[in-house]
């Protein structure tokens, strides 16, 4: 579904991103990992098309996306800081986003239900806690239905209850063949829930391997272990080298 | 994208500051008109405080609105939309509801206490010179990094225009006072929206003697009808040229 070749982008002499090579299929629950600045946000946001890059193409549903804005019906984004109107209600930033994207009838309207924000939907934005924010968010990616997600952080902030109904809804769309794109630092929450794992540092891609094939190679089950384990064991490395 | 416009409208008409930019245009409206009963005088003093209060509050309002939303900017840009149509609506929903303000708080008292001609000509001035300072204010929003420099910046742009160019402009007229200087600086009135305006309102009035050396010359070459629709040229030309830049640039920007 998503196909990335050779994508770089740098920001002065910064690289962000470094020849990442990607594909992503269908019914995947892909992590994105790596360390504060490692280029995870710049290779997302290239993908919305937030961030222009400068080599390299990216491929959706075997359209290059260059130029072409069409491609974004099929990608439901929830950012890290969901920011609002201060005075528009949760019902207008709704409406404003069905408005926009017109043409699609079949709207999933469970996590507005679930999250009980059908009954504060006339409270202002400005007014609403940074975790209910976030489930206006989250609400809005999955409004549409579409056929990959991009969820930037999507459990910081949640309450537990409001974590785990999240969670629940992206494995049942997992299921239903849609592709998953999780970025987050608490990888107590991506357990259970991914299947592949990718791993950037420095703008480059460390691994994209299945989960299981890194249960096999570390011989362990959790994902904290298994990070953190093959962190470790890729410093050793970095030391022998130089 | 009528939609976005829509929206961001409704938003804007709640805010409190510019509430309170309402009020405090409708306050001095009443009072100054209502001192001079009347007369040509409160539409002068009426003039000044549209030519100072406009160009800052609007440079400086819009581009903090635009910088505090840049995060739900993100998230619109992120449907099936062109990055130009959504700023363009953005653009929109901002000019016409500081028009609004600037429509209720001067307009409506003007046309309640002194219906002339000349009233209708500062309601019109008032509303390009919005339509004109949303513009920078988006085009400084586009260019800036980050947001303390961006409000920097648009207090340096209104008060460059405001109060800056007239001091750089008598500079120049003082050095250059020994030569035939008067197309220069007839053209050079054109490089500032504000002054454009302040003449544009002057020529209606009639009063020679507050329009100073600029202003008599842009009289005596051009004529009250002529110089009017050159100035009213030149201020579409100020909203138009900081828009388009403003677009062209954004297409390309990193968010």
């Amino acid at each position: 579904m998503i196909r990335i070749e050779k994508l770089t982008k740098s920001f002065g002499k910064f690289k962000a991103l470094d020849g990442i090579d990607l594909s992503l299929e269908k019914g995947q629950a892909v992590s994105l990992l790596g360390p504060n600045g490692s280029g995870k946000t710049t290779l997302i946001k290239s993908i919305l098309g937030l961030v222009i890059p400068e080599k390299g193409d990216i491929i959706i549903n075997g359209q290059p996306i260059r130029n072409h804005p069409s491609y974004r019906a099929h990608i439901g984004y929830m950012p890290q800081i969901g920011r609002y109107p201060d005075n528009m209600t949760i019902e207008q930033v709704l409406h404003m986003i069905k408005d926009i994207r017109q043409g699609q009838s079949v709207l999933d309207e469970e996590l507005y239900v679930s999250f009980g924000l059908d009954k504060i939907k006339h409270k202002k934005m400005r007014t609403l806690s940074g975790g209910t924010r976030q489930k206006v968010s989250a609400c809005i990616a999955f409004l549409f239905s579409p056929g990959i997600y991009i969820l930037d952080e999507p459990t910081a902030g949640l309450d537990p209850v409001a974590n785990e109904i999240l969670k629940d809804k992206i494995a049942a769309e997992c299921a239903r063949g849609k592709l998953v794109l999780i970025t987050s630092h608490v990888l107590s929450d991506l357990d259970g829930l991914t299947s592949h794992i990718i791993y950037l540092q420095d703008g480059k891609l460390m691994f994209h391997q299945t989960i299981e094939q890194l249960q096999e190679q570390t011989g362990e089950t959790k994902l904290n272990t298994i990070i953190a384990k093959i962190l470790t064991h890729a410093d050793r490395k970095q030391i022998c080298v130089s | 994208m009528r939609t976005v416009s829509k929206y961001v409208f409704l938003d804007l008409l709640k805010n409190r500051s510019i509430l309170v930019y309402t009020a405090v245009l409708a306050v001095l409206s009443f009072t100054l008109l209502g001192l001079d009963g009347g007369s040509a005088k409160g539409l002068l003093s009426l003039l000044n405080i549209t030519l100072l209060f406009v160009p800052v509050i609007t440079t400086l309002f819009s581009a903090i609105y635009f910088f505090n939303s840049l995060e739900f900017i993100e998230l619109l840009l992120s449907q099936p939309v062109k990055r130009t149509r959504i700023l363009l609506s953005e653009y929109g929903g901002m000019a016409l509801s500081l028009s609004a303000a600037f429509v209720v708080g001067v307009g409506f008292p003007l046309t309640v206490m002194l219906p002339v001609t000349a009233s209708f000509v500062l309601i019109i001035t008032g509303v390009l010179l919005t339509f004109i300072f949303t513009s920078l204010g988006l085009l400084i929003f586009v260019l800036s990094r980050d947001k303390t420099r961006g409000i920097g910046a648009a207090i340096i742009v209104s008060l460059f225009f405001t109060l800056l160019f007239d001091g750089l402009m008598m500079a120049f007229i003082f050095t250059f006072s020994d030569y035939p200087i008067d197309r220069a600086v007839v053209a050079m009135v054109g490089l500032n929206p504000v002054d454009l305006a302040r003449i544009l309102m002057l020529l209606q009035l009639d009063v020679a003697v507050l329009m100073g050396y600029s202003g008599a010359l842009f009289k005596e070459f051009l004529g009250s009808s002529t110089g009017s629709l050159y100035a009213v040229g030149c201020l579409g030309l100020w909203t138009v040229v900081p828009l388009w830049l403003a677009l062209r640039i954004f297409r390309r920007k990193d968010l």
